[in-house]
């Protein structure tokens, strides 16, 4: 693949109460245009992605407010949506318009504004990723769809609370180094259990906070960047994406996300690689759950041995295969439509040797995404070297 | 609420649940679904459903979305019918039920739309 990255930039992570989703999503792309050496009028392109702003908002066409307000009004902007995706699906898509040929520059990102709406009202918009009749209208909340997956994979592989709260003790570590974290305080594993419950076996220090923020990357064409004289180190080497029924009950084993599993073959494919090649992940860790079952979708563990990552240090910033150095969704926060973009913002920094947490050395990293309770997955691969 | 859920609720209210089986493959479904995820074909045709199922999970929720927000902690289950489908519904007449026990299914009309219930058998 020919496409480079040329920069990339994320805002703090938390609460924007005096910023809006236009405001915040302009910050995010001209630091990574400054960051690229670039301006608004080099976009060629605009993917953005953002999941719940229409209802947060009251407000759609997003693709286009965001390049109005950043002043790229002449270039063709589009948003995303693949729920909590949606950056991923953002990222693929500039990346496949200039591996096609299609465009030079491409501006990726994503933004979400949470906070400024209530408790409720966001666990609503975000329960919209589910299948409105089958599970919304049942009651069951985000957390409870991975609570039930929770379960399933506990009873299927003898698991237990402590394996899930080990992942959260980690990546809380992690983020209290990350300057842009929301959550900036360690946890222990009585601390996760006794935490209160939100949806049993999952308690509040099982999932991930409620967040505002944006992200955005710029990506080019090799060509351009060697005509321009830019500074690339990253390239985006491969991209995988899938989908699966939209309802967890419509998969015959609750407990395994075989969209990850899909869009990981793919993406490890096209990227000329497999799971052994890979130095650094940032993986959805929505929930302590998700992280089990995305580390053994991605190839890094066998099916019911993801439980013991956390546990005994593999997925450590020192272990053998790094997961979320970055605090993860779960410390770093997740604004859900930006998150995709801001895990590949994290991996570029890890192969630039500029992370806060840095792993030694890397040379390949992996970002994977998850629409949904894994109706929708995305996992796009990078490279350290530029072209 | 769309119409063909309620459609589908009423049909358990009236005691007379469905499901759906693939004429060319055996898969089996829940409405409104035309094309089989397994083999393509538009063969589905309309079956009765069994009244009892086996609880694959279950959560206990207590922190809901605003049109439930009143009832928590309340118990979602995910229960697997003999037929081989699925259907999510809210717990009644128990605090909590184990994987494998059997249920009975039912559905509740409320004020804006139906819930699909499951009571625990015997
Ligand atoms: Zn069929």
């Amino acid at each position: 693949m020919t496409v480079q990255i040329a920069g990339v930039a994320s805002t703090e992570f938390g609460e924007h109460p005096d910023s809006s989703t236009r405001e915040l999503f302009t910050d995010a792309a001209l630091e990574a245009l400054e960051d690229a050496s670039l301006s608004v009028h080099d976009i060629e392109e605009l993917y953005a992605g953002n999941f719940i702003g229409d209802l947060t908002d009251d407000q759609a066409h997003v693709g286009a407010m965001l390049a109005d307000y950043i002043g790229a009004r002449e270039a063709a902007s589009m948003r995303t949506e693949s729920a909590c995706a949606s950056a991923s699906s953002a990222a693929r898509s500039g990346a496949q318009a200039i591996a096609a040929g299609d465009a030079d520059v491409a501006l990726v990102g994503g933004v979400e504004m949470m906070h400024a709406s209530g408790l409720g009202e966001v666990t609503d918009a975000l329960a919209n990723a589910a299948d409105n009749e089958y599970e919304n209208e049942a009651g069951l909340t985000f957390p409870g769809i991975y609570a039930l997956m929770a379960q399933a994979y506990m009873r299927e592989f003898d698991a237990d609370q402590e394996d899930l709260a080990a992942v959260a003790v980690k990546n809380y570590e992690n983020g209290t180094t990350n300057p842009i974290a929301q959550r900036l305080e360690e946890t222990d594993v009585e601390n996760v259990l006794d935490s209160p419950p939100v949806a049993t076996p999952l308690n509040l220090q099982d999932c991930c906070p409620i967040t505002d923020g944006a992200s955005a990357a710029v990506l080019v064409s090799a060509a351009y960047a060697e005509e321009h004289g830019l500074e690339t180190t990253v390239s985006f080497e491969g991209s995988g994406q899938s989908s699966d029924s939209l309802a967890l009950q419509d998969r015959p084993d609750l407990a395994r996300t075989r969209a990850a599993e899909r869009a990981a073959d793919q993406a490890y494919d096209s990227a000329g690689i497999s799971p052994d090649d890979v130095d650094v992940v940032e993986l959805h860790d929505c929930f302590t759950i998700a992280e089990i079952l995305a580390i053994e979708s991605l190839g890094f563990f066998e099916r019911g041995e993801g439980a013991r990552g956390a546990v005994e240090g593999e997925t450590a910033v020192d272990g053998r295969i790094p997961v979320n150095t970055s605090g993860g969704l779960l410390a770093k926060g997740h604004p859900v439509g930006a998150t995709g973009v801001a895990q590949l913002v994290e991996i570029t920094k890890q192969l630039e040797g500029r992370h806060p947490n840095q792993v030694d050395d890397p040379t390949v990293g992996l970002t994977h995404t998850v629409g949904g309770s894994g109706a929708s997955c995305v996992v796009n691969v990078l490279r350290a070297g530029g072209e | 609420m769309q119409q063909w859920f309620i459609d589908f609720a009423e049909r358990i209210d009236d005691g007379d649940p469905i499901y759906l089986a693939c004429e060319e493959c055996g898969t089996t479904a829940l409405p409104p679904r035309s094309v089989c995820p397994e083999c393509g074909t538009r063969t589905f045709e309309e079956r009765s459903l069994s009244e009892t199922a086996t609880v694959t999970a279950s959560t206990t929720i207590f922190s809901s979305i605003p049109a439930y927000a009143d009832e928590t902690p309340y118990t979602v289950v995910v229960a697997t019918f003999d037929e081989g489908v699925r259907l999510t519904g809210q717990l009644r007449d128990a605090d909590s039920v184990e994987p494998g026990e059997t249920v009975t299914v039912d559905a509740e009309e409320r004020d804006d739309g139906w819930l699909v219930t499951f009571s625990p058998t015997g």
